[in-house]
């Protein structure tokens, strides 16, 4: 390879890196919009505007556009560096990232119209689907292409969470997806009643399992030991946790669902396997927090390992509520309640978020030609604030929940009910204000970032860097 | 239970076809060291002869 001047394809994890941002700041602005009608109701406007269309869209922007670009912006960038090759696939490269692009901006112009499957996480309709399904077959073509002609044997961990991916979401959306359309916007599921239930919460919990958990920890075990300069605390671990994950995490799906229609031993199947996934959930964690062991004086100034190590906190905390909350006893406290809503930003802020964050401000200034973000003290600020208003977040979430779920199951000596339901959401508007608190403080951070963003790109190259020779097994 | 009779046959097909990745990997030397892969990671942006230069210096300071 040594002398030839390929180079690697920066440009698409370029683009799709800004994306990343501008997506985050549109995603949480819709979700700091929709946490403060909650706090004042009159902000409902019109039927476009209304709770009940925007929070699919909030969903959709932090989960597909934010979190997707994300996963594009640094698979495309691992792959290539680990693999010591070019991205493969030509023409399907740009088209992952217009194709993703378009899709995103029909999301936000279809679902304020109320033009929705309502399947949760899963709303955009038909026409839509198919685009989504032939942009993830080009994706899958270009990784696994770009693995094929890789110019080293072995295939790095990361490289394996990011393909593990990309094959479970296209599984998952196309069995999902399954529907009839009835028109040029309008279709139905091709399941009914418990069976659609069923077949949506494998979807729902293994697209969480597989897009924001695999997929992000792929991007732990590639951004952290280079931000940290350390190998990852265990290469062995690594590659058992991979396969004790993929292994275990496709039956968790159930526990949605307890005391619904669904059949109680499907119920109880769901519940042990999500207790089950503890062990290989918190083997990650372990090992990407142990990466800095002897060396954690390194997180006093770096901020991007600040991010890193906190969003492995966050995923080791949220990774244990879960399958606490799993479990049927809990879960008759927890369900429906905002402690759902708190585990869930737990999990999205605190790990999703934030890894993605640390990851942008490794990749932002590499792929302008910079050594580091235009200002360090900002990526600071940015994580205290991201931190806060976190935390801010899901304690608000907590009490609200408990609370809410102690006075759902209240009764009175004689049997009624001791609290109405309007009662629990009197009691919970100081902490859905609080919560929109954290909301709004989760989004200053990221106007912070994209300032800086914009500050790093000012003057920037944009030069794709030349493929590096594999190091030779040395020793 | 209709979804179940599509959810089963999928899943134990997804295990077969993890299964087969598995023993691919296994025999195609993988796993075979599981310690060098994640030190060279951090020298895939540096020239060769920079990075074993570098990667000497981190097993030093292993030591």
């Amino acid at each position: 390879m040594s002398g030839t001047q390929t180079t690697y394809n920066d440009k698409v994890v370029r683009q799709f890196a800004v994306m990343t941002v501008i997506w985050g700041i549109v995603g949480m602005l819709v979700g700091v919009i929709i946490a403060a009608q909650l706090v004042w109701p009159e902000l409902n406007i019109g039927p476009w505007l209304h709770f009940g269309r925007l929070r699919p869209l909030h969903t959709n922007a932090v989960i597909f556009a934010f979190g997707g670009s994300a996963l594009f912006a640094t698979s495309y960038w691992c792959v290539q560096r680990t693999c010591h090759t070019r991205l493969w696939g030509g023409l399907l490269i740009p088209f992952t990232f217009w194709g993703w692009q378009i899709i995103i901006l029909l999301a936000a112009v279809t679902l304020p119209l109320g033009i929705t499957t309502g399947k949760e996480y899963a709303e955009l309709e038909w026409p839509i689907d198919i685009l989504i399904t032939l942009v993830w077959v080009s994706y899958g073509l270009v990784f696994f292409g770009t693995i094929a002609k890789r110019t080293v044997s072995h295939i790095y961990v990361a490289n394996w969470f990011f393909g593990a991916m990309i094959v479970a979401v296209a599984l998952l959306h196309l069995v999902n997806s399954c529907e009839i359309p009835v028109g040029f916007l309008r279709s139905y599921s091709c399941y009914a009643g418990v069976q659609d239930a069923m077949i949506q919460w494998w979807y729902g919990h293994n697209a969480v399992g597989f897009f924001l958990t695999a997929g992000f920890l792929g991007m732990m075990y590639y951004f952290v030991p280079k931000q940290a300069g350390r190998p990852v605390y265990s290469y062995r671990l690594s590659v058992v946790h991979f396969w004790a994950l993929i292994f275990t995490y496709m039956w968790a799906g159930p526990h949605h669902l307890h005391y619904t229609a669904l059949p109680d031993w499907t119920q109880s199947v769901g519940m042990l396997f999500s207790l089950i996934l503890l062990a290989p959930s918190w083997g990650g964690m372990i090992n990407g927090i142990m990466t800095l062991s002897g060396a954690w004086h390194k997180l006093r100034d770096d901020p991007i390992l600040k991010f890193l190590i906190t969003s492995l906190s966050f995923y080791g905390m949220s990774t244990f509520e879960g399958p606490m909350m799993s479990i049927k006893t809990v879960n008759a406290l927890s369900h429906y309640t905002d402690w759902t809503v708190g585990h869930v930003h737990s999990g999205a802020l605190g790990w999703v978020a934030m890894v993605s964050i640390g990851s942008m401000y490794y990749l932002l200034p590499r792929v302008f030609g910079k050594t580091e973000m235009f200002s360090t003290k900002l990526v600071t600020v940015h994580f205290w604030i991201a931190t806060i208003g976190t935390v801010l977040y899901i304690a608000s979430m907590w009490i609200a929940g408990v609370m809410q779920g102690l006075m759902w199951r209240a009764v009175n000596a004689d049997g009624t009910l001791a609290y109405s339901f309007v009662e629990s959401v009197k009691g919970s508007y100081p902490f859905w204000a609080i919560r929109w608190l954290g909301g709004v403080l989760f989004l200053t951070g990221m106007l912070i970032m994209a300032y800086n963003m914009f500050k790093t790109m000012a003057g920037g190259n944009t030069k794709d860097a030349p493929v590096v020779a594999p190091v030779a097994h040395h020793a | 239970m209709e979804s179940i009779y599509l959810l089963i046959p999928i899943s134990v097909i997804l295990v077969f076809g993890i299964a087969f990745a598995f023993w691919w990997s296994v025999r195609s030397g993988q796993f075979d060291d599981l310690e060098g892969p994640g030190f060279r990671v951090l020298f895939d942006d540096e020239p060769p002869e920079k990075a074993t230069k570098a990667s000497s210096e981190i097993n030093l300071d292993k030591l």
